[in-house]
């Protein structure tokens, strides 16, 4: 039974992770990277490590998984296809060669335990309240590191990504000369009477509207 | 199952994940590779955990998982500038830090 369930998550696992390579579209690369977390989760139930596994379906493949839909979301669109560069011809072969050499470094080591289903283990082996009390008992100082790397990377991503002025001053200027400006909406034209009487043509905006301005033709070029 | 082959899957995604980090060009999918390659070690830990009967692998495995969520954190947040930059989101064009 348990070999059923390790073959089922391990080609469901590595199945995602292949789907997360090969896919053009970077939100399928999301969906198949969560496909992924959640065959790994079933995995690490199978190692009986039920906090970690809990904590991979809920921070992993919740709250992270939402973070990057909601990015790919944002930026949006698909990639270019592939250009014949060298690292795309030897990637691929590096990373066959590199999983050869850690099968062989594994599996020709000859460890015992390697061949071994595990050694014995206490009850509550990877419940919540055992890693907890090694969190807090032995582990203290990498928790609060943690804790407060977590803090310093929140922070770093709000820095990161807020609408900064200081950089955007060219493309603000550009946006106020460029904006269409409705006809009769008090400028000193219109006060001074310049403005047409009635059964005269209406006032046109002098300028074409946004939106078909160079910055999205720049946009468009960038081709990602 | 024996623990062999938890490394060898472990083995595996890492190996796939470093292929799509030189692969791919969307540094929205280097960093879904950097995840991948993340999640085949923290495979490894969880076995070896068990394969030694003691919990502190699953331990290691937990800090990656929040150094993962950091650094995913600081990479969309860069990604995020990049696109308001009207900058290519293309990691062979984004060069100029090249020397």
């Amino acid at each position: 039974m348990s070999a059923v369930l390790f073959f089922i998550a391990a080609i469901g696992a590595i199945g995602g992770a292949i789907g997360v390579v090969m896919l053009r579209n970077p939100f399928y690369s999301v969906l198949a990277l969560a496909f992924h977390l959640v065959s790994l989760a079933a995995l690490f139930l199978l190692l009986r490590a039920e906090f970690v596994a809990a904590a991979q379906v809920v921070v992993y493949a919740g709250a992270v998984m939402v973070l990057y839909v909601f990015v790919v979301a944002y930026v949006g669109g698909g990639e270019q296809v592939a250009s014949g560069a060298v690292l795309r011809v030897l990637g691929p072969l590096f990373a066959l060669a590199l999983a050869i050499e850690l099968c062989i470094a594994m599996l020709g080591a000859g460890l015992k335990g390697v061949s071994s289903r595990g050694a014995p283990y206490i009850p509550g082996f990877g419940t919540p309240s055992h890693i907890g009390r090694l969190f807090l008992t032995q582990y203290l100082f990498p928790f609060e590191a943690a804790s407060i790397l977590l803090l310093v990377a929140a922070m770093g991503a709000v820095v990161l990504a807020r609408r900064r002025r200081g950089l955007e001053a060219d493309e603000q200027t550009a946006y106020r000369i460029e904006a269409p400006r409705p006809a009769y909406t008090g400028t000193m034209a219109e006060a001074a009477g310049v403005r047409p009487r009635a059964g005269d043509e209406p006032l046109k905006p002098e300028v074409e509207p946004v939106g078909t301005t160079t910055h999205d033709a720049t946009r468009q070029q960038g081709g990602w | 199952m024996a623990i062999g082959w938890y490394l060898t899957v472990s083995a595996i995604i890492f190996c796939i994940g470093a292929g799509g980090v030189m692969v791919r060009r969307n540094p929205l999918v280097v960093l879904l590779c950097l995840e991948l390659m993340l999640n085949g070690a923290n495979l490894s830990l969880v076995a070896f955990a068990r394969m030694w009967g003691s919990e502190d692998g699953q331990i290691f495995a937990l800090i990656v998982m929040v150094v993962a969520a950091c650094e995913v954190t600081v990479g969309l947040g860069l990604v995020v500038a990049i696109y308001r930059r009207r900058l290519p989101i293309d990691v062979d064009e984004l060069s100029e830090l090249h020397g």
